[in-house]
């Protein structure tokens, strides 16, 4: 894998930005504003946002494999183990305390 | 499919094209006419498109099952494994290889479009691209699963992998109980394509 340079490390808690803009973003709705933690760091890699339009991808973000209870996700009544786990860039993270 | 020649050499179809079919074959048009592609590059992709098939992640799930020393290169560094198989996995950027136990079952769904292991399985099915498996396959693994045959119990682990950005993934099914007889060849038609997408086991018995 690539080296991280990205601000998390494996088991931290994260939320995902619920931010809404334009472009290729690979952040799917569902998940913005949801707290999860970090299972896997999978290293820095160019950025899609920018390779999309024909940018360099520069600077590199940093992707992470993001676990999320499915409760936490769609609310109770969710099997308790069942977890959905999406691949998130750094920059669409931001740490909880 | 019927088709009649026109005058710059290649084939239309016949009948009436949606909106996309006509922009993309006036793309290809274009990129020919302006000679960034040959009729030729167009060929040989589409012969290599068709050439990769779930035959391929067959092969590495049996000899995986037979020979836990794989299994574990296979999990450290799946490309320098599917490469010693023959199997080119160089076209992915990240592959990342999700084994499934007892007591945890993946599945893999690109709900922001169709990423999927082309190289290790070939094409996506159409069920795989589908609206309806994209949004349920988050909302309701387990109903999906239910629908292709698989019913797991609560103390079940469901993790889903939605395959959003950079990596590729691939389930590892787990090798059914009772195969201890078979060979490494007849392991690997167990191994059907939507088990290595994790939606439902390989196979309990030959086919």
């Amino acid at each position: 894998m690539n080296p991280a340079s990205g601000r998390f490390k494996q088991g931290d808690t994260v939320r995902v930005l619920n931010e809404d803009r334009p472009g290729h973003i690979r952040t799917p709705f569902y998940i913005r504003g949801k707290v999860g933690w970090v299972e896997r760091v999978y290293g820095d890699f160019l950025n899609p946002e920018s390779l999309a339009f024909g940018g360099d991808g520069l600077p590199k973000r940093t992707l992470y494999l993001v676990a999320f209870n499915q409760a936490d996700v769609w609310g109770a009544g969710q099997p308790p183990k069942d977890k959905v786990l999406v691949d998130i860039y750094d920059h669409w993270l931001e740490p909880i305390a | 499919m019927s088709a009649t020649n026109d005058q710059h050499g290649h084939e239309h179809p016949r009948h009436e094209l949606s909106h996309y079919a006509k922009r993309i074959y006036a793309i290809r048009d274009l990129l020919l006419e302006k000679g960034v592609i040959t009729e030729k590059d167009i060929q040989c992709q589409i012969e290599y498109q068709e050439a990769r098939s779930p035959a391929n992640g067959a092969k590495i799930v049996a000899r995986a099952w037979v020979d836990s020393e794989f299994k574990a290169r296979l999990i450290a560094e799946p490309k320098a494994a599917c490469a010693e198989l023959g199997i080119d996995a160089a076209a992915l950027n990240e592959f990342v290889i999700l084994e499934n136990t007892e007591k945890v079952r993946h599945m893999v769904v690109c709900t922001l479009c169709s990423c999927y292991p082309r190289p290790i399985l070939g094409r996506p099915p159409d069920w795989y691209k589908s609206f309806n498996y994209r949004q349920r396959s988050v909302t309701d693994p387990r109903g999906v699963m239910r629908e292709f045959g698989l019913v797991l119990p609560d103390d079940v682990e469901v993790r889903v992998h939605d395959s959003t950005a950079d990596i590729r993934y691939l389930v590892l099914p787990l090798r059914p109980r009772g195969t201890e007889g078979l060979s490494e060849a007849e392991l690997a038609k167990l191994v059907t394509r939507d088990s290595m997408i994790g939606v439902m086991d390989a196979l309990p018995t030959l086919p």
